[in-house]
């Protein structure tokens, strides 16, 4: 009786430094907080002709939305499993965490990364010299980024990344909704989405013309920022 | 050996409205034939490959008969080629298909419970398939089960699906290729409609050869 008092005290000492809500168990109660589709920083027809409204608005609502959906879900569901100790349970979802998870966070990265056209410019600065350094020039990096986000076997993305332990760029890609940090302790920096759904509409198998379009609406200035804050 | 792009068999219209015409010249005339064209670039003058036929390849993915430097592509082309091949001739016009025969509807009830219970098992596979894949009905020591894929790889390659390989009777492609033009998003709704197309007389043919423990005949 004594020892179980004890480990209450504590615990509620703990819990209130910390401000989490005790349990008569000694477990602290999780609570899943929703996480909303964010919206496009732009209009569904912006990047015409390069990628088309259409897919613009379906990518963004369908896609992208169900995965929020679904994420949220999920995050419910992982909090409940946890506060009832089925951590069986609570592992058997982290598949479809990773799945649905992984398709908001990169999706939520690839809109920010394009831009309109009107608004294009080549990247300059820090980030502009790194790629000089690094795939001797804008149009080297682009073609190696087209190349290996072509040869994506089924679905994927295409990552520019940044590795700070070598403070390198690199290009590599991962499958699925699979985030770029499933690869390492890597800065995802630009994205493009090679899943048939990202395209088809516009460019049907035409894989390679959807990159070259890609790159005509990328939004370099958020690229850069990136980088910034990653070299910071 | 040199591979061929098959014929279906059917027009392109055949299918419809459930499977859509442009998604059929696209799927057959783009995307697999891409797989034939690849994969007789990596087997032509590729002396471990070449001797090997189309159902020889599958079934040797991730073993030491394919060249470690040719196992993507061979995994990836070879399992597209005949996962086409055997996907033309599962489907056909929707008047022309009569239903699972004694033998097989009585496998399907042993094994599910009901040809409806077969189908809500295979079609939440086929939904279920996260990214790029196939869902399948096979025949695995003497038993039907459902299963699914991905990318390009099947229930021949018994190395790499393990515990999953079978003798494939059905299947159904699930990547978005297969259906995006009509149905966007919307899988459920093609996997739904896939049932009005299925190819029962075929699908017999290779249930009755896959009791012997024989492999469809593409």
């Amino acid at each position: 009786m004594k020892a179980i008092s004890a480990t209450k005290a504590t615990t509620a000492k703990v819990a209130g430094a910390r401000g989490i809500r005790a349990t008569c168990a000694g477990r602290r109660s999780v609570s899943a907080r929703a996480v909303p589709l964010p919206d496009l920083p732009y209009d569904y027809g912006a990047l015409e002709p390069y990628i088309s409204g259409d897919i613009m608005k379906l990518h963004h609502q369908m896609h992208h939305g169900t995965y929020v959906k679904n994420f949220n879900g999920l995050l419910e569901k992982q909090a409940d499993m946890e506060n009832k100790g089925d951590y069986a349970g609570l592992i058997s979802i982290q598949q479809a965490i990773k799945f649905n998870g992984g398709g908001h966070v990169n999706h939520s990265i690839f809109w920010n990364n394009m831009c309109a056209k009107s608004d294009y410019v080549e990247p300059s600065g820090a980030l502009g010299k790194k790629i000089e350094e690094t795939f001797g020039g804008l149009e080297a990096l682009q073609t190696k980024m087209s190349a290996m986000s072509a040869g994506v076997q089924g679905s994927g993305w295409g990552w520019l990344a940044y590795d700070p332990a070598k403070d390198s760029i690199f290009v590599t890609t991962t499958a699925n909704q699979d985030p770029l940090v499933t690869k390492g302790d890597f800065v995802p920096l630009l994205g493009v989405d090679v899943w048939e759904h990202a395209y088809y509409l516009q460019y049907k198998n035409k894989r390679p013309d959807y990159l070259a379009n890609f790159f005509e609406v990328v939004n370099w200035k958020d690229v850069e920022a990136r980088f910034a804050a990653a070299t910071a | 050996m040199s591979f061929t792009l098959p014929e279906l068999g059917y027009t392109y219209e055949s299918l419809e409205p459930h499977i859509d015409a442009t998604t059929m010249t696209i799927h057959h005339t783009k995307h697999h034939n891409t797989y034939v064209t690849k994969l007789n670039g990596a087997c032509s003058g590729n002396a471990a490959l070449n001797g090997m036929d189309l159902l020889e390849l599958n079934q040797k993915v991730g073993t030491d008969a394919i060249p470690s430097d040719q196992q993507t592509n061979v995994r990836n082309n070879a399992g597209g080629h005949w996962n086409h091949s055997f996907f033309w001739s599962v489907l056909s016009a929707p008047s022309n298909t009569n239903g699972p025969s004694a033998e097989l509807k009585a496998a399907i009830d042993g094994a599910f419970g009901s040809l409806d219970e077969m189908k809500s098992k295979f079609n939440a596979a086929a939904a279920g398939r996260f990214g790029s894949g196939w869902a399948w009905l096979g025949v695995q020591d003497g038993k039907l089960t459902v299963t699914s894929t991905a990318n390009q790889d099947n229930p021949l390659m018994s190395t790499v699906v393990g515990s999953d390989a079978c003798i494939p009777i059905l299947g159904l492609d699930v990547w978005e290729h297969a259906y995006y033009l009509k149905y966007q998003n919307k899988r459920p709704e093609y996997i739904n409609n896939f049932w009005s197309v299925v190819n029962w007389d075929m699908v017999n043919v290779y249930y009755a050869d896959s009791v012997q423990g024989k492999v469809p005949k593409l």
